[in-house]
């Protein structure tokens, strides 16, 4: 009962401490600290509810012994980080965005193959593709280029439906400019559409950093090697031990904001320009 | 009608395209097992041959579109609703997980978005994780929740629904805090002019303006819904719904049946949006804001 009620009390406190601080002065500090210390007291909350409740580890394994096992099986964790991410995940990121993006620079010089794929493209991107999975373990076979393959396949139609719409995204006025430059197709295309698409593209690579690690861990669930995140999820699961679970869903976390972050960063690089990016 | 044909033509093109680059695929893939087992028998086979080999085998690399066409025909028209080789059995277990999952994300949603909108110390403190959490892949812990929810006594229908609504909330939280400060300064002005109190200014002003990015969010989040309820049904060992079909295919090798499960789960995604583009389009037109 302690644990509960030190729990709740230290819950309170923050409670107090962040309304303070969201009302008071903004500062860089205060954007930063407000949902730290909101994440601390959900983590704090939930060790001392896990403990003082006394929660089998076997249902809901409390923080601390989490990180434990994250400390110590970083081997295991770091090989299924390779297997699942760097082999799967990335390549088939790389290979689908870049299939998607040459694609929509094709798409995007004939009217008739808009108007066609686009709403193909629409509606494919909001179909369960997650469920090609078993198809493409089947056609190739379980390591990591099944797992590329899904991810290939997944990223695909987002990342072609937002370079087409971005590609279309110029003004007029500015078209009129290139043309009285008389500016070739492929000197327009650099200068112009590419940077005007470049707020959409990004857009684009950003939902796909997602989608990508999403699909790689789901493909594990059809079938891997003896490795994997997806394969670890799922077997340690049938062992119940769900602290290695829970280590493996922090490494998919951190993975998966690191990834979103990286894309973000570049993004700020290059669209310097756009509203958005300016404070 | 040349207005429809603009419209649909090109669309219409690329889908037969689409149909007649899976007869040739189908072909190329499925060939090499024709020719092995015709050169098993001592046979050799003649294009038309091979080509007839390749349609109609039984578990074929990549079966035809009028396989799968036939199965679908078979496990639908065919097959009694309540017979476990139902399609339509399979496809309503899986729909009323993501019905379910869908409504309860749908209303924590909009819950937390009225909460963020109106308390500044939640925007701070919840909205960066709200954004954070759409980077992890929440998939993976599907197998989790309904395996530890599963020893706990809950099973069924409510791990999976849970599930689809951790998939579907996010897209709805962020659209309705968009929505829900999309009035600008000078309606908000007016209300006030009006001495109109917080909750007649959420009644009257908030929450319709918000109506637009609401269904946006919607047609994203069913979708995210349905992958949801698949998914959730992977880890309990193919026991029932689409997913299930896609494992039990899987482990069989059974890839006519993956395929019919998969086309199955597509017109249940598209049907899903284009049901909540009609509500839009008919309240948003209630509203007056569509002309």
């Amino acid at each position: 009962m302690k644990w509960v009620l030190l729990a709740f009390l230290f819950w309170l406190v923050m409670c107090a401490v962040n309304v303070r601080l969201a009302n008071g002065v903004q500062t860089r500090l205060t954007r930063v600290l407000v949902p730290t210390l909101f994440g601390v007291t959900l983590l704090i909350l939930w060790e001392g509810l896990v403990r003082g409740l006394s929660i089998s580890p076997i249902l809901l394994p409390p923080p601390s012994s989490i990180a434990l096992r994250f400390a110590t099986s970083l081997p295991i964790l770091w090989g299924d980080f390779v297997q699942t991410f760097i082999k799967g995940a990335i390549s088939g990121y790389i290979i689908g965005c870049g299939a998607a993006f040459l694609t929509a620079i094709a798409v995007d010089r004939s009217d008739f193959l808009k108007r066609g794929l686009l709403p193909i493209g629409n509606f494919v991107a909001a179909l369960p593709i997650i469920g090609m999975a078993p198809i493409l373990v089947m056609w190739f076979g379980f390591d990591w280029q099944s797992k590329a393959a899904v991810v290939v396949i997944m990223v695909f139609f987002p990342m072609l439906v937002n370079t087409v719409t971005g590609l279309g995204a110029q003004d007029v006025i500015q078209r009129d400019l290139m043309n009285t430059y008389g500016a070739s197709y492929w000197q327009r295309l650099m200068k112009l559409s590419l940077p005007a698409a470049m707020p959409f593209i990004f857009n684009g690579l950003k939902i796909c950093t997602t989608l990508a690690l999403i699909g790689a861990i789901v493909a594990e669930f059809f079938g891997s090697p003896i490795r994997g995140m997806g394969f670890r999820i799922s077997t340690e699961v049938g062992r119940l031990s769900l602290d290695m679970v829970w280590a493996e869903i922090t490494v998919a976390a951190l993975a998966g904001t690191a990834f979103y972050g990286t894309v973000a960063l570049i993004e700020k690089a290059v669209t310097f320009w756009h509203p958005s990016q300016r404070n | 009608m040349t207005e429809f044909w603009h419209r649909a033509g090109p669309v219409l093109t690329m889908i037969l395209l689409l149909v007649a680059l899976w007869y040739a695929a189908a072909v190329a893939l499925n060939a090499a097992w024709a020719k092995d087992k015709a050169a098993r028998a001592n046979m050799s086979l003649s294009f038309s041959e091979l080509v007839a080999d390749t349609m109609s085998q039984e578990k074929p690399l990549l079966p035809a579109p009028h396989q799968v066409v036939k199965e679908i025909y078979n496990t639908t028209v065919l097959k009694k609703i309540t017979s476990k080789r139902s399609l339509i059995w399979h496809g309503w277990i899986t729909l009323s997980a993501t019905l379910l999952g869908f409504a309860f994300g749908t209303a924590l949603g909009i819950l937390l978005a009225i909460g963020i909108v109106y308390s500044r110390a939640m925007d701070m403190s919840v909205m960066p994780w709200v954004i954070t959490s759409q980077t992890i892949p929440i998939l993976a812990v599907a197998p989790m929740i309904i395996v530890v929810l599963n020893a706990v006594g809950v099973s069924g229908l409510l791990p999976k629904a849970i599930i689809s609504m951790y998939l579907s909330f996010f897209p709805i939280v962020v659209g309705m805090v968009k929505g829900l400060r999309a009035p600008d300064q000078m309606q908000l002005d007016q209300m006030r002019t009006w001495n109109a109190g917080g909750a007649t200014t959420f009644w009257k002003l908030r929450l319709p303006r918000s109506m637009p990015y609401l269904f946006a969010s919607l047609k994203i989040g069913i979708a995210a819904s349905l992958v949801g309820a698949i998914v959730g049904e992977l880890p309990t060992g193919a026991v029932a719904g689409l997913g299930a079909r896609l494992l039990a295919g899987s482990y069989y090798g059974q890839t006519i049946q993956i395929w019919s499960a998969l086309i199955c789960a597509a017109v249940l995604a598209a049907g899903l949006v284009a049901l909540i583009g009609l509500i839009e389009r008919i309240t948003l037109r209630k509203m007056g804001m569509l002309q």
